[in-house]
C-alpha cells in the first residue's frame, strides 16, 4: 500500500469532532472524495497534506507517518512527495510560468521532471515565459497542475480543481491529472462535488458529518 | 529559482514603491556620505595647508578673512602692511621664521603669490620640471594650474589685476614659467608662485601706463575709482608721495636703471632688498617658543597697525559656525532615513496582506516557515542595500561635481572617489534599517497558518 489513513479525528476549535473514514490507495490509483458543502472534505484533504495535524489517527505515505514529522521536515516532505492543486490556481504573480515551476523545484532536493517536457505535455510550451496574470483560467489551472507534478510527487491532491472551469477544460484537467498520475505512478485524490468529474473517475468515498 | 531571486522578483513587481523607498534612503545616505567625505578631507586639507604656520600677520580687518586669503587663498586679502613694520616684527625674539607674501593678482583665476623660497620649503614641494624663480617675473606653477592652463616651461603669460578672472590685464611685463611643481594635494597646486619683486614691478609699471590712457573720456571718469580700487590690491602699497617720486625717476632713468633691476636676482629668503618704502600683504609666522603664542598676537594687535590671526583658532571657529549647518543637514538625513525605513515597513506590511496567499502557496509547495521569514528579510535587506549603494554613489558624484565646479576655490582637489571605511558603516547602518523594517512583516509571515489561508476564498 502506497498511501493509508487510519482513524483520523479532527475538530476545528469549538466545533464538533470529525471522524474520517479510512482511505488506502496504491500507486496509480485514483479516488474521489464527495460530500455536501461543509461536510469536511477540505478539512480531510488538509489533514492528508499535513497542513493540519489530526487529534488522533495516522497518515502514512510510502512508509512515512507524516503526522509525526516536525514542522520543517513536514514542509520539505510535502514539497517533495505531495503535489497539491487548489480550487484557484494560486500562481505567484511576479514570476512567469516556468519560474513558478522552478520555485517548487527549489524547495525539493529530489530530481524532478523536466520542466519544459512537462509544460509540453500540458500544452503550455508556448507560455513558458508568459507572466502568469496573462493566462486564461484553464491555462492557469494547468500551470498549477504542472507545479504540483514537477517534483514527481507520490501523492497528488486536488481540491475542487474544476469548479471554475467550463466543461471542456474541466474534462481536460481531470484527464491530465489521471494521465500524469499514471505516468509517475502516484496516487490521486480529488475532492469535488462536480458531477462531470464523477463520469471520469468511478472510485469514491463520501464524507458525512456524523 | 531561489529565495534571493524570488525576493528580487517581488521587489521589482512593485517598482514604484520599491523605487521611492530606495530613493528616499539613498538621499539620506548620500547626505551622510558627503558630510563624512567633506569632514574627513576638508579638515585634513585644512590642517595640512596650515601646517607650519603658527600665525598670520596682515592688515587690520576680519581675522578669518586674513586666514582664508593668505593661507587657503580663497577670500580677498584684507589689505597691505608696510614692509618695514613687517621686517621689525620678523626680528622679534619670539619669532623663529617669517615668510612675507604679496598677493592680489591672478592668472585665469589662479592666484599669483609673490613670496620667497621659504614658502616652497614650508610645503616641501617637489619640482616635476624646472626650478625655483631667480629673477623678477620668473614664476613656478602649481600642478593644477599647469594642467588646466596648459602652460609649460619657457611659456610666458600676462597676469591680471585683482584675484578673480576678468580683471584687466597687466600689459607690460610677461611672466615666464621656469618651474612646474609636482601635485602636492594641497593649496600650492592651484597657485602661481613668484618673487615679491615680480608683484611689485608689475604694479610699478602699471601707473604710468594708466596715466597715459586717461585722455580717453571713459577712463577719465574712472580715475578716482581706479585709485581707490588699487589700494586694496597688493603692491599698490606705495603711498602717493612715493609714487610721484617713482614716476619722476622712471621718466629720467627709464632706460638703464629700470631694466637693470629686472635682472637682479631676487631675495630667496627673508625680505626683498629695497631702499624704497614698499608694502607686503601678509606675513606667515612661525613661533620660536610656546610662549610666543601667548605674547605675540596680543602684542601685534594692540601695539601695531597690523592684525595677527592664528589659523588653527580661526579654522576651529569656522568649523564651529559650519557645525550648526552640518547638524541641520545631519538631522535632515536622519529624517529621510527614518521615513524610508517606515516606508519600507509599510510597503512590506501591505504587500504581505496581498501575499498571504502566496506565502501559503509557498508553504504548500515545500517552503518552511523559516524560509518565508528569510524571504521577507531578504526583501527588506536588498532594498536597503540598493539604497546604500545608490546613496554612496550619489554622495561621491555630488562631491565630484562640487570639486569640478570649484576648481579655484576651497573645494578644489577634494578627492571625490576615495572611499572611507566609514562608508562601510553606512552600508551596515542601511542594512540595520532594512532588518528593523522587515522584522514585524517577517515574523507575521513566519506565523501564517497555511491551511486557513488556502481554504479561505
Ligand atoms: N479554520 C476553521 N476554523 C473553524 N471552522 C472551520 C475552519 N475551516 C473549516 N471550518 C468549518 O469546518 C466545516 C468543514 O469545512 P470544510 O472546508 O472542510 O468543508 P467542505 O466539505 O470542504 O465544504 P465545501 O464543499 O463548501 O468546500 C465547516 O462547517 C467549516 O465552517
Ligand atoms: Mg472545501
Amino acid at each position: 500500500m502506497l498511501f493509508q489513513t487510519k482513524d483520523l479525528k479532527f475538530s476545528h476549535p469549538g466545533q464538533k469532532e470529525y471522524h474520517f473514514q479510512d482511505i488506502s490507495l496504491d500507486r496509480g490509483e485514483s479516488l474521489l472524495i464527495l460530500g455536501k458543502s461543509g461536510s469536511g472534505k477540505t478539512t480531510l484533504l488538509n489533514l492528508i497534506a499535513g497542513l493540519l495535524s489530526p487529534h488522533s489517527g495516522s497518515v502514512v505515505l510510502d512508509g512515512t507517518a507524516i503526522n509525526q514529522l516536525d514542522s520543517g521536515k513536514m514542509d520539505r516532505f510535502r514539497g517533495e512527495n505531495i503535489g497539491i492543486v487548489f480550487q484557484k490556481p494560486h500562481l505567484l504573480a511576479p514570476l512567469d510560468v516556468k519560474e513558478n515551476l522552478m520555485m517548487a523545484r527549489y524547495f525539493s532536493s529530489k530530481k524532478g521532471q523536466d520542466a519544459d517536457e512537462l509544460l509540453k505535455e500540458l500544452e503550455l510550451s508556448n507560455k513558458s515565459h508568459s507572466p502568469v496574470n496573462q493566462l486564461s483560467e484553464g491555462e492557469a489551472q494547468r500551470v498549477s497542475i504542472a507545479r504540483a507534478l514537477i517534483n514527481r510527487p507520490k501523492l497528488i491532491l486536488a481540491d475542487e480543481p474544476t469548479s471554475s472551469l467550463d466543461d471542456e477544460n474541466a474534462e481536460r484537467v481531470v484527464k491530465l491529472m489521471q494521465d500524469q498520475a499514471t505516468k509517475i505512478q502516484a496516487a490521486l485524490i480529488i475532492v469535488t462535488h462536480d458531477h462531470r468529474v464523477k463520469e471520469q473517475i468511478s472510485n469514491y468515498i463520501e464524507v458525512k458529518s456524523v | 529559482m531561489n529565495l534571493f531571486k524570488l525576493s528580487w522578483k517581488y521587489l521589482t513587481f512593485r517598482p514604484l514603491s520599491t523605487g521611492l523607498n530606495v530613493l528616499l534612503l539613498a538621499l539620506g545616505l548620500a547626505i551622510i556620505t558627503v558630510l563624512l567625505l567633506i569632514q574627513d578631507q576638508f579638515e585634513k586639507k585644512m590642517t595640512q595647508d596650515a601646517a607650519g604656520i603658527d600665525l598670520v600677520v596682515g592688515a587690520k580687518g576680519s581675522p578669518l578673512q586674513l586666514i582664508l586669503s593668505s593661507v587657503y587663498h580663497v577670500d580677498f586679502p584684507t589689505g597691505n602692511i608696510p614692509m618695514n613694520e613687517a621686517v621689525r616684527l620678523s626680528r622679534s625674539r619670539l619669532v623663529k621664521q617669517t615668510i612675507p607674501m604679496a598677493l592680489g593678482d591672478n592668472y585665469q583665476g589662479y592666484r599669483i603669490v609673490g613670496t620667497n623660497h621659504d614658502y616652497l620649503s614650508l610645503y616641501e614641494v617637489g619640482f616635476s620640471s624646472g626650478k625655483a624663480w631667480e629673477e623678477p617675473f620668473e614664476v613656478v606653477l602649481g600642478a593644477m594650474v599647469a594642467e588646466k592652463s596648459g602652460l609649460k616651461l619657457g611659456d610666458t603669460f600676462t597676469g591680471s589685476h585683482g584675484i578673480s578672472v576678468g580683471s584687466h590685464d597687466h600689459d607690460h611685463h610677461d611672466f615666464r614659467v621656469v618651474g612646474v611643481l609636482e601635485p602636492e594635494g594641497n593649496v600650492v597646486d592651484r597657485l602661481v608662485l613668484t618673487s615679491i619683486e615680480s608683484v611689485w614691478y608689475t604694479h610699478d609699471e602699471e601707473e604710468p601706463a594708466e596715466e597715459e590712457t586717461t585722455s580717453e573720456p571713459s577712463e577719465d571718469q574712472d580715475t578716482d575709482a581706479h585709485d581707490h580700487e588699487h589700494q586694496n590690491e597688493v603692491a599698490e602699497h606705495a603711498d602717493h608721495d612715493h609714487e610721484d617720486h617713482d614716476h619722476e625717476e622712471e621718466d629720467q632713468g627709464h632706460d638703464h636703471d629700470h631694466d637693470a633691476k629686472f635682472h637682479h636676482p631676487v631675495a630667496k629668503s627673508g625680505f626683498p632688498k629695497t631702499d624704497q618704502d614698499r608694502d607686503v600683504t601678509t606675513l606667515l609666522v612661525q613661533y620660536r617658543s610656546p610662549m610666543a603664542a601667548v605674547q605675540l598676537p596680543r602684542m601685534i594687535n594692540s601695539n601695531t597697525n597690523m592684525q595677527a590671526a592664528s589659523p588653527s583658532f580661526e579654522m576651529s571657529r569656522l568649523f564651529e559656525l559650519l557645525g550648526v549647518g552640518i547638524q541641520v543637514l545631519e538631522g535632515l538625513a536622519f529624517v529621510l532615513i527614518a521615513i524610508s525605513g517606515l516606508g519600507i515597513f509599510i510597503a512590506l506590511y501591505n504587500s504581505l496582506k496581498e501575499r498571504r496567499y502566496d506565502l501559503a502557496v509557498l508553504r504548500a509547495i515545500g517552503a518552511s516557515k523559516f524560509q518565508l521569514l528569510i524571504l521577507i528579510f531578504l526583501e527588506g535587506i536588498s532594498l536597503t542595500f540598493l539604497g546604500a549603494l545608490l546613496g554612496i554613489l550619489l554622495g561621491h558624484s555630488f562631491l565630484s561635481i562640487l570639486a569640478a565646479q570649484n576648481e579655484q576655490g576651497i573645494a578644489a582637489g577634494l578627492e571625490a572617489w576615495t572611499f572611507l571605511s566609514a562608508e562601510l558603516w553606512i552600508v551596515i547602518y542601511a542594512l540595520t534599517v532594512g532588518v528593523l523594517a522587515s522584522a514585524i512583516p517577517a515574523w507575521s509571515a513566519y506565523q501564517t497558518s497555511i491551511a486557513n489561508q488556502l481554504t479561505r476564498k
